[in-house]
């Protein structure tokens, strides 16, 4: 920073308003109330602020490899993060306010006990619900949890007020419990070796805080409430010893230094590999008799039903299978309301088969006329033609490129993850959180797919010389 | 029996057929001779609704055949009835011998395995290939498959016997095994009823002709331009 003379500083515009985002009017330019507060730091400290966009889950990670100077994006201050982090003092205090269905009657964090529960991954509200054993249910963006909740899928949502103000307290059907369920505050999060750097963030954040400045940008954003008084209250350095009000302390994690992987947490990985191994399997065995059906379709079919098939093939595609998820788990949830796994196994199954309709139609156009018309001289009806002579023989024609096809499902089923499933790519990167590491889960991770894709190479290998020398 | 009446047939303009009339009268054999091109193979895919025609009448085992798109009901109840031999053999690769002649048996029919393959093996034996019963069709000989594909042809029990040049994609040392089997058909060895089949082949070899045929029809720029009585 200082040879550079700019501060870098690392958020994600995912997170939204009022944080850091993209203005609507001015597309390009960054505003928000932490950009504010940047950029006031960065006076102060005589530099000039730089924006790093950086994908909030690995905001810790980019931080100590190097990539900006402070982590300032809603980080909470907690134990863990104080542990493995120099962090400044508060320039926000934000409450956990607790989003229900309207008539429901959860409204203390006890209650939460075993209910659906939905919040974002790494936040303080994820770890305060999972001391409570509730069912935690992971999302990447803030408007997801609400819909979801609205839908009914979730029994409650718990995130910091700033999000459910504006996302989901006021959203029709929706409810929130006005007492905070907890209290924290948002720090600036800085590498352990930045003594210096980290002083002087602190004698900025004082003056900001006793010039006003801070109040100013929190007031222009509509985000200067009672609890911002607990700001000036707040020492920098250790966490309050006792909670201003009647609200639980934050969680008080045991010491963490870096961790090795536990038994537990293997348990989880094991349990990700099975469900992306259940989720590819029924992905794979809708798309296969789908995508044979579509070939069949589009090679023998009637010109109606031709270009049925056609247009399926051609939209399945031509789109991402990302936005086909997004489309069947949050924008059908109003005709039909499909749980997560249901959703990515049809999402991937509905999207494969459309490939597989291509390989089968590659496979049938492959084998001789002549096959086709001696069944037919024969006496066999079309639909026998089809199941007994030409179907049989372009399966193996087509095996190859089915291997191909399932072990390239079993690596894209980890994008079910962006609809709350966590997978064996997910629980990977929980983990390398939880962890501070990315070694070893990532090494885990990859032998795992690796465990699982290879028997299926081997296993099409024996198929293709079997078939060869029977 | 088969009786075809100003059978006309073109592909994409230009005429194939031209004007056909003939009979063959049940249990004969008639050889059908003529230079490549000349319609013998239409004539014949046309006799059993792989191609269709554009006008005349056939009929064919008892059915009867129109111009244009035929009822696949009817196709497949004439199929039942009349047998197709193709030059190329065209067995069915992922099958056995023994379920290449089971197949339509079983899976058209509805004849029970057992029945089936009884049936089969007694056909395999005939064309000489009773060892051969679990052998993979490429794992055969050319001059195999087509004993293997007649066979095939002759398992419903088929009252009309059609055959695509049975013996011209045979190297000719080959060849002789084919013939042998096609004298046996010839002498109505293998009909249910013992009665003789009616038997239309489109050869190039002359010789073969003139032994197994009754009649020899010869045909030139899609018309018969010689019928001979043996």
């Amino acid at each position: 920073m200082h040879s550079s003379g700019e501060l870098g500083w690392g958020a994600d515009l995912q997170g939204g308003e009022p944080y850091v985002f993209e203005s609507p009017t001015q597309p390009g330019v960054i505003i928000g109330f932490e950009v504010e507060i940047a950029e006031a730091l960065a006076h102060e400290l005589g530099v000039r602020a730089k924006f790093h966009q950086n994908d909030w889950s690995n905001l810790i990670p980019s931080l100590e490899r190097g990539d900006f100077d402070l982590a300032l994006n809603g980080l909470e201050d907690t134990p863990p993060r104080r542990a493995r982090l120099r962090l400044s003092r508060p320039y926000f205090v934000y409450g956990e306010t607790l989003a229900v269905r309207a008539g429901s009657s959860l409204h203390t964090l006890a209650e939460l006990s075993g209910r659906r529960i939905g919040t974002l991954n790494q936040t303080v509200a994820q770890e305060l619900l999972q001391t409570q054993h509730a069912d935690v249910v992971l999302y990447e963006g803030q408007q997801e949890p609400y819909l979801d909740l609205n839908q009914g899928r979730l029994d409650g949502v718990l995130l910091d007020h700033v999000i459910a103000d504006r996302y989901g307290c006021g959203q029709p059907g929706l409810t929130c419990v006005k007492e905070d369920l907890a209290r924290g505050t948002y720090v600036v999060g800085m590498r352990p070796s930045d003594v210096e750097l980290a002083a002087r963030v602190d004698a900025a954040l004082s003056r900001l805080l006793s010039n006003g400045e801070i109040r100013r940008i929190l007031e222009r954003w509509k985000l200067w409430d009672a609890r911002q008084a607990e700001l000036s209250e707040r020492a920098p350095k250790p966490v309050p010893s006792a909670p201003s009000m009647a609200v639980p302390v934050l969680p008080s994690a045991p010491a963490p230094t870096k961790q090795a992987l536990s038994a537990a947490q293997l348990g989880l990985f094991f349990q990700g590999a099975l469900l992306t191994v259940l989720i590819s399997v029924c992905a794979f065995g809708l798309a296969l008799p789908l995508g044979v059906l579509l070939a069949v379709i589009r090679s023998h079919g009637g010109r109606v039903a031709r270009f049925v098939a056609t247009a399926y093939v051609e939209l399945f595609r031509g789109t991402p299978v990302l936005l086909q998820l997004y489309v069947l788990y949050y924008g059908l949830s109003p005709l039909i309301r499909l749980g997560p796994i249901t959703a990515a196994v049809l999402g991937l199954g509905l999207n494969y088969a459309a490939y597989e309709a291509e390989v089968h139609r590659g496979a049938l156009a492959a084998l001789p006329r002549g096959q086709a018309e001696a069944a037919s001289s024969l006496g066999l009806s079309r639909y026998q033609v089809l199941r007994h002579v030409l179907l049989p023989q372009s399966m193996r024609i087509a095996l190859p490129a089915l291997t191909n096809d399932f072990v390239a499902l079993l690596k894209d089923s980890s994008l079910v993850s962006v609809i709350t499933v966590v997978e064996l790519t997910k629980r990977m990167t929980i983990v390398a959180v939880e962890l501070r590491d990315w070694g070893v889960p990532g090494l885990l991770c990859a032998g795992m797919y690796f465990a699982m894709s290879f028997p299926l190479s081997r296993l099409s290998h024996w198929l293709e010389c079997r078939y060869q020398s029977a | 029996m088969i009786r075809i009446s100003g059978l006309h047939k073109a592909f994409a303009g230009s005429a194939v057929l031209r004007g056909i009339d003939a009979t063959v009268a049940e249990g004969k054999i008639v050889a059908l001779l003529g230079a490549s091109g000349s319609g013998k193979s239409t004539l014949l895919r046309c006799l059993n609704g792989l191609e269709t025609f554009d006008a005349g009448t056939l009929e064919i085992a008892g059915f009867s055949l129109d111009p244009g798109v035929h009822d696949m009901r009817t196709l497949q109840g004439l199929r039942a009835k009349v047998g197709m031999v193709f030059q190329e053999f065209h067995l069915f690769s992922h099958l056995s011998v023994l379920d290449n002649v089971t197949l339509a048996p079983r899976v058209a029919r509805g004849t029970a395995r057992a029945q089936a393959e009884a049936h089969a093996r007694e056909l395999l034996a005939q064309v000489g290939l009773a060892e051969r019963a679990s052998a993979m069709p490429r794992e055969l000989s050319g001059g195999q498959k087509q004993r293997v594909a007649i066979a095939r042809a002759l398992a419903q029990g088929v009252s009309v016997l059609l055959l695509d040049e049975p013996t011209s994609a045979l190297d000719p040392e080959l060849r002789e095994e084919v013939r042998e089997v096609l004298r046996k058909v010839a002498r109505g060895a293998h009909t249910e009823s013992g009665a003789g089949l009616t038997i239309l082949l489109v050869t190039h070899e002359h010789a073969l002709a003139h032994e197994l045929a009754d009649e020899i029809w010869t045909l030139a720029g899609g018309a018969i331009a010689a019928k001979s009585e043996r």
